[in-house]
């Protein structure tokens, strides 16, 4: 085997993104996933494509990974099952209603297809809601997609543009010049990109002070199929006011349909949780929300549950970018639970960094840094 | 929610889950059974049609009703907080039982293996059809193959017989030499000599045949006939059902869920019935699969040594008696390799979500093949295929992760939430009721 140019560990949706980036500039790729490809936290996420701004570095992250998912949509195989629904963001108060009103203003500005739902409105894009809710927000070009499909397809088109993969390889140290595997062998490299997930940052030479994320585990269920009840993906805005807890357990609703009529439910978010048993208490509490939101529900068969960890940093910013101190390497990973959407745009910046141009985004907000050092 | 107190907690009311209660019991403990049927006894001693429990049942009910165990039927496991806490579902509402011991109790299901036809309406397992049959399916004159492996083959064969069933054939995929050398150690058990020698008597105009298997089932709307590979070459017969059961699997579902050893696909236990888990015990087939005498005797020890008393050395001994058998049982009817290959690649393994044979051959693992094709993802949760794909591939299993069973999500979202005590008397029915 001849050396390759880059070595990516990890064949989740992030590393199997920046393979395909790297291979289609010519670069010998070799991608080293300990398991089989999308094993990971890819293989239990929910899949939603979708635009946030919660900061206007996630907004400009998830915008630009979106046109980049949108483009290639139609190249997409019909096993990465990817569904246009569209997300509605609901608000269950009227207080919740400016919110609604403010982000459809600016995402307008900036060219997304939106539109502002009253309670009728609402009421009539998915009449399974239970009534009286204040109105929500549609976003008519958030998709969903079958996360390990799309990270076997993705793998799939690196490997035709000469990658290689090595299944059931398990890395246990990288560096700027190559990894060493758990056998104790080495792979050297021109540079590598550690695109491990949760275990990226245990995987470098050594700890590097500020630089942290903690495991942010979450639940997942899915009914029976039957009669459809819903045509989006639907979530309360709560869910934002959610995801910014750090402290506590939370629940929130958040729900995606199935075209075989199934509901996939979600979600919860559990901070330092490292083993990823289903626990029956914090699986209840996130049915229970999502049976007010849709009391139909209730009668819908339950037939699998699972859980996923995610790698969740501070400032809710994947960490894209070279390790300070260890040229040649990179880091890719951080996503939380976005990782399915902005997996495209994380493979345009490595590529950018590694072939040293500038980047359709300002790459500046993900980059390591930030984290070393606190900001004003 | 509800929340019930019990010391020993058994899942399951078939031969071996009644023994453990009776013993557990008889030796002091409170006693609480999990039964997912209408009524207790089993896939072996299930009542036949709507109306009362077999006789045998019947027998354990009157000591179970001595010693006041508590029998809570069409209720199923759902899920669990480790192994002191369980949740189960009746009737759509959630309780929480805790308890110090757990006997498992939960017995064995049938493997199915694809082959072109097998999903043909008229295609059963062989278990499934003596169940459909006793629950009054009309089988009068029809002609009826029973085909696959094991003693059960000869037991449905002779119940569908008694019904009026008009057999055909049983196709044993067993050689006849292995059959013979296991029949040559039925005196080390009288009764199974007894039990055996009367089938055979019964079923003596009934052809049969070894070492032959089903290759392909054919019809439209149902089976119309099947054609089967024979010592002399293949054979079809015109039939009206197929029957088809290669043996029976060990249930082990919350066994693995809960952290037990399994090895071979049985739960793994020690002398006293216990598993790798302190305060789970495995009775009856989930240890392994060796009829109805061995999980009886199986049940009186895990149900005694749940209970925190000593066991009596003769319970052991024939416990360990019936055990000996088993070991000639799985080499009588191991499973020929030609069976690996009886699909065609558009087969159909996963039936509930319709995956075909060339869909999954080439994947690494269960997981792998389940997150590609989904199969294994249905309504069944892979308790059709998972076993199908274990012989057909040598895939260990998925993950356990609960609900055990598709449950209405009202009934999972109880969990937690806080109920009055007064229970829902429905779902507590003990012998002293006619269920």
């Amino acid at each position: 085997m001849s050396l390759p140019d880059v070595l990516v560990v990890g064949g989740g949706i992030v590393g199997a993104a920046c393979a395909l980036e790297l291979a289609r500039e010519g670069h010998r790729v070799e991608v080293l996933e300990r398991g089989f490809t999308g094993c990971g936290t890819t293989a239990t996420a929910m899949g939603h494509i979708i635009v946030l701004h919660d900061s206007q570095a996630q907004f400009r992250l998830t915008r630009w990974s979106q046109e980049l998912w949108s483009a290639l949509a139609d190249e997409l195989p019909g096993e990465v099952e990817v569904d246009r629904c569209g997300c509605i963001w609901i608000a269950s108060e009227e207080s919740q209603m400016d919110w609604v009103r403010d982000k459809a203003a600016l995402y307008r500005s900036h060219g997304i297809e939106v539109e502002v739902l009253d309670s009728l409105g609402l009421a009539q894009a998915e009449p399974s809601l239970r009534p009286n809710l204040a109105g929500g927000l549609r976003m008519r070009e958030d998709l969903v997609l079958y996360p390990p499909a799309a990270a076997r397809w993705l793998v799939q088109r690196a490997v035709d543009a000469g990658a290689t993969i090595r299944t059931g390889v398990s890395v246990r140290r990288v560096s700027g010049a190559g990894a060493t595997l758990d056998d104790g062998s080495t792979r050297a490299a021109g540079c590598v990109v550690d695109a491990a997930g949760t275990k990226a940052l245990e995987l470098l030479p050594e700890p590097i002070p500020g630089l942290q994320f903690r495991p942010r585990k979450g639940h997942l269920a899915i009914t029976d199929r039957g009669p459809r009840r819903c045509w989006h993906q639907l979530a309360e805005i709560g869910y934002l006011a959610s995801a910014h807890t750090h402290a506590q357990t939370s629940v929130a609703f958040n729900v995606q349909p199935r075209r075989t009529g199934q509901v996939l439910v979600g979600s919860s978010r559990q901070y330092d949780r490292h083993d990823t048993r289903v626990e029956p208490e914090i699986l209840a509490r996130m049915l229970r929300r999502a049976i007010e939101f849709i009391p139909a529900l209730a009668e819908m068969r339950v037939t699998r549950t699972w859980t996923g960890l995610r790698p969740a940093t501070d400032d809710r910013l994947p960490l894209i970018g070279p390790v300070p101190g260890h040229s040649g390497l990179y880091l890719a990973t951080g996503h939380e639970g976005l990782g399915i959407t902005t997996s495209l745009g994380t493979g345009r910046l490595i590529a950018d960094m590694v072939a040293g141009r500038s980047s359709a985004i300002d790459p500046a907000p993900y980059r390591l840094d930030r984290c070393l050092e606190p900001q004003a | 929610m509800r929340e019930v107190a019990s010391e020993v907690l058994i899942l399951g009311a078939g031969p071996a889950g009644l023994a453990a209660a009776a013993a557990a019991a008889e030796a002091g403990a409170r006693v609480d059974v999990i039964e997912g049927n209408r009524s207790p006894g089993g896939q072996i001693w299930r009542p036949e049609g709507a109306t009362e429990a077999h006789p045998t049942t019947r027998r354990w009910q009157q000591r179970l009703l001595r010693t006041g165990v508590r029998v809570h039927l069409e209720t199923t496991v759902v899920a669990a907080d480790g192994p002191r806490c369980i949740y189960t579902v009746c009737g759509g509402e959630m309780s929480r039982f805790r308890t110090s011991r757990l006997v498992l109790a939960t017995g064995s299901r049938e493997l199915f293996l694809p082959f072109p036809g097998w999903t043909l309406p008229g295609v059963t397992g062989v278990g499934g059809l003596q169940a459909l049959v006793k629950s009054g399916w009309p089988i009068e004159g029809k002609r009826v193959v029973v085909a696959g492996s094991g003693p059960l083959l000869l037991a449905v064969a002779d119940s569908l017989r008694r019904r009026g069933a008009k057999l055909l054939l049983i196709a044993e995929q067993a050689p006849r030499r292995a059959v013979v050398r296991l029949a040559r150690q039925l005196w080390r058990s009288p009764r199974k000599a007894i039990q055996a020698l009367g089938l055979m008597a019964r079923l003596v105009q009934v052809p049969m045949r070894y070492a032959c298997w089903p290759l392909r089932a054919t019809g439209d709307e149902c089976v119309r006939s099947v054609l089967l590979q024979g010592s002399d070459g293949s054979i079809e017969l015109e039939c009206d059902a197929l029957a088809c059961g290669f043996g029976l699997v060990p249930e082990i579902a919350i066994a693995a869920y809960l952290g037990c050893d399994v090895e071979c696909g049985a739960m793994s236990v020690d002398a006293q019935q216990q598993s790798s888990v302190p305060g789970v015990y495995g009775a009856g087939e989930i240890t392994g699969v060796g009829g109805v005498e061995l999980a009886v005797a199986e049940g009186a020890v895990a149900g005694t040594a749940a209970a925190g008393a000593r066991v009596p050395v003769r319970w052991l001994a024939r416990r360990d008696r019936q055990q000996a058998f088993v070991s000639h049982l799985d080499r009588a009817f191991a499973l020929r390799p030609e069976l690996r290959r009886l699909a065609a690649p558009e087969t159909i393994v996963c039936r509930c979500e319709d995956v075909a044979f060339e869909a999954l051959a080439g994947a690494e693992s269960a997981r792998a093949a389940k997150l590609a094709t989904r199969c294994g993802m249905g309504s069944c949760q892979g308790r059709v295929c998972g076993p199908a794909t274990r012989f057909l591939f040598g895939w260990h299993h998925d993950r356990v992760r609960p609900p055990f069973f598709p449950v209405p999500m009202a009934a999972l979202a109880a969990i937690g939430t806080v109920q009055p005590s007064s229970a829902n008397p429905a779902c507590y029915q003990t012998f002293t009721m006619d269920c």
